[in-house]
């Protein structure tokens, strides 16, 4: 028994950056495009949680590319490579803008995703960003379920210094919501983040819950929630899809967080979530600390694959 | 899904009927298909590439027995191959002589290590044991309080202070434990990066203060491709002892497992679905290898029916069901051991097939089943025994003692009207068809 496990951790001794300095070499001696090649950037790239299809994809377009100009340089591939990818996160890579200006006052921000991707955090580097810009902001404590999540929001709100709709533990989420956005209204704020509960996409009665919300506060103004940002964990694999066609399904998504990009996880899923539902990348998440949120910048993600 | 692989697999050896063995390039092409299965359900790219070396090795000349056909046989080889990867035996909790027994909890931000810990710590006691729950997550905003909440609802202690050495403070909980003759502390650390090296010479230095009996690596049934790297560091740091997997309520298909295993060869101890605290099961090596294979739960779900079905009953009601003699009495009966399956939810996602789209937009309401119970329950037993007697005026009643309306009343003897006509069907059909339990 214990060989079988030798075997796999000898398979896996060589490290990421190993292989991106191992693809380069195959390339040069390849002088361009060979099969080889196109095999070591399909691993390279379903170890970034591409996926299968996409991965195909990206490769089956390099192919053809390589085949229709003939010849190109080994210091082109990844070149090519990083164009091709980029395309991938489609016309929502290139123009990721969220509304960093309010489109209405109050500008309603719900912020969805399954537990434990960072919904709060990421709310919390959010109201800083704009609470800095000198914008009035307002949190709204919608996460009733899980324990201490009001708690949480508030030392967010703290740090931020913004303010804060409070909840009671087990409230009826929609009329957290609802009397957020009464406040939002009444104090003149120019953004309101609604902080919802962690669902896991598969639970139809926890997404019906999500969808009152939505129409509660759309009820009370038209047009709200202004931004749906779903929050995706970069260490999230394949299922990351299948969470952003559910939450899509349920509520009108607008934009992608992926957070904990300061790990090792590359986040790969988002090109198939870009590619197969259009929806774009807003922001990054890349640490715990209040200023570790950046705009979403595709050139620089894409960079980060190789690195 | 594992029809769809079962299929797939099919088409590629179908040349080899009338063959009788499998050889080098039959098998070579079907793994193609497995490798894609594998990768789909997030197995690390060289865990599956060494995975499927091993399982062509295997699968080489063996003969095709006669009742399967090929692809059968190779799913049968892939599924047995990956169920010993998995772990051959249960491994049950290690408790250590002295008291108290730690059992110290570790792995990524959002892992599900607190929620974890409150079900760990009810499971103990079930057992027996007295946990006490040691908050040693100083960094998270509101993580002691969310543990506090946990315990104050669970009824078991959490010990927590003023402190900004998380060591110290694990220390500190088991000088408690002792005084207070609690023999177990599990102790919930706060979320780290693998690569962040502060962190990571944190919680080894709770270690070094505790000895845990065990330590558990917490992670994320969604993870992808890294969970090989994330826990290879975790593994070197602390040399944990078990894996739980969390999360597995949802659809991922949890090859990140067989990740983590191969990479660690640490057995995977529990497995934890759901939020709510009761939800904590032993783990079954074969149910996740169906799972990651896309074959769905089967097991699961037959052991649940199992367990729900009194076999007696389900016996009477097969001669009722001959007969046609099925009542309201027995569509309770029915409800109620499908009820006694769990939430129809996790049911659900047990059935083959029944991942991702199949059951969208499908109404999963545990509660309507309350209402139905309600309301055969506030019909007498004549009415019960014969539906015929309810006119108007007794629809009503039901409706007003249910707390439902005589819609609602009415839609419940729909059904029931509809299942009494098929069984007609069925006798005159002459069909020895048996219905499922549960319905």
């Amino acid at each position: 028994m214990l060989d079988l496990f030798k075997k796999f951790q000898h398979g896996l001794a060589r490290t990421k950056s190993g292989l991106v300095e191992g693809v380069q070499r195959i390339i040069n001696q390849a002088r361009g495009i060979d099969e080889e090649v196109l095999e070591e950037l399909e691993e390279l790239l379903i170890l970034s949680d591409l996926g299968v299809a996409t991965t195909e994809t990206v490769i089956e377009n390099l192919r053809q590319r390589s085949r229709e100009s003939g010849r190109i340089e080994p210091g082109e591939v990844l070149e090519l490579l990083k164009q091709e990818l980029i395309a991938q996160l489609g016309p929502g890579g290139q123009a990721a803008a969220g509304p960093e200006e309010p489109v209405h006052q109050p500008t309603v921000i719900s912020v969805v995703g399954v537990n434990g991707a960072g919904k709060t955090t990421t709310i919390g580097k959010l109201a800083h960003l704009h609470a800095s810009r000198g914008r009035k902001v307002l949190l709204a404590a919608a996460d009733t379920f899980r324990a201490a999540a009001a708690e949480q929001l508030e030392i967010w709100k703290d740090r931020a210094g913004v303010e804060i709709i409070p909840s009671q533990s087990g409230a009826d989420p929609a009329s957290v919501a609802f009397d957020s956005l009464k406040a939002a209204m009444a104090r003149h704020v120019d953004y309101l983040f609604i902080d919802t509960a962690g669902r896991l996409h598969t639970k139809e009665n926890l997404m019906a819950e999500l969808e009152k919300i939505h129409k509660v506060l759309a009820r009370q103004c038209p047009g709200a929630p202004h931004e749906v940002l779903l929050v995706i964990d970069a260490t999230t694999g394949q299922n990351g899809l299948s969470q952003a066609r559910r939450f899509a399904e349920a509520v009108k998504v607008t934009g992608l967080v992926v957070t904990k990009l300061d790990g090792t996880a590359k986040g790969g899923i988002v090109f198939s979530i870009a590619r197969e539902l259009g929806i774009p990348v807003r922001y990054v998440g890349l640490g715990e600390k209040i200023d570790d949120l950046q705009r979403f910048d595709p050139q620089t993600f894409v960079e980060a694959l190789f690195a | 899904m594992f029809q769809e692989l079962t299929d797939k697999l099919e088409a590629v050896l179908h040349k080899l009927r009338g063959h009788g063995t499998l050889n080098e390039k039959n098998i070579a092409e079907s793994m193609r298909e497995v490798r894609r299965v594998l990768l789909e359900a997030d197995v690390n790219y060289k865990v599956a590439k060494q995975f499927i070396a091993d399982v062509e090795q295997r699968a080489l000349g063996q003969e095709v027995l006669r009742s399967v056909t090929p692809g059968q046989m190779v799913v049968k080889i892939i599924h047995d191959e990956m169920t010993r990867l998995l772990g051959e035996k249960e491994a049950p909790l290690v408790f250590g002589r002295s008291l108290p027994s730690v059992i110290l909890l570790a792995g990524l931000q959002g892992s599900g290590k607190t929620t974890f810990a409150g079900k760990l710590a009810r499971h103990l006691r079930k057992k027996g044991r007295t946990p006490l729950l040691v908050a040693a997550d100083i960094y998270r905003p509101a993580a002691v309080e969310q543990l506090k909440v946990l315990g104050r609802s669970l009824d078991i202690q959490v010990y927590s202070e003023e402190n900004r050495d998380a060591a110290a403070i694990a220390a500190h909980a088991l000088d408690h434990a002792r005084k207070n003759l609690l023999d177990t502390a599990i102790i919930d650390t706060a979320g780290r990066l693998h690569i962040d090296e502060e962190m990571m010479a944190e919680v080894a230095r709770i270690k070094e203060a505790t000895s845990p009996a065990e330590i558990l690596f917490v992670a994320d049934s969604m993870t992808g491709q890294d969970a090989v790297t994330t826990a290879r560091a975790f593994l070197e740091r602390l040399d944990f002892s078990g894996v739980v997997l969390t999360k597995m309520d949802g659809d991922a298909r949890g090859g990140a497992a067989l990740s983590i295993r191969a990479v660690t060869g640490k057995p995977i101890k529990f497995v934890s679905s759901g939020e709510k605290l009761d939800q904590l099961e032993p783990f079954h090596p074969d149910r996740l290898a169906s799972r990651i294979l896309g074959m769905g739960d089967v097991l699961s779900l037959v052991e649940k029916a199992q367990e729900a079905v009194d076999l007696e009953k389900a016996v009477k009601l097969e001669k009722k069901l001959r007969r046609a003699e099925f009542n309201l009495e027995d569509f309770l009966d029915q409800l109620q051991q499908l009820k006694r399956m769990g939430p129809l939810q996790d049911i659900l996602t047990m059935i083959p097939g029944a991942q991702a789209k199949a059951f969208k937009g499908m109404q999963v309401d545990d509660k309507a089943l309350i209402r139905v119970e309600a309301i055969i329950r506030s019909m007498t037993v004549k009415e019960r025994n014969n539906p015929n007697i309810l006119d108007g005026s007794r629809r009503k009643r039901i409706a007003r003692g249910s707390g439902t309306s005589v819609q609602e009343v009415n839609r419940v003897l729909n059904q029931y009207n509809m299942i009494v006509k098929m069984m007609k069907t069925m006798k005159h059909g002459g069909r020895g068809m048996r219905l499922p339990t549960g319905f």
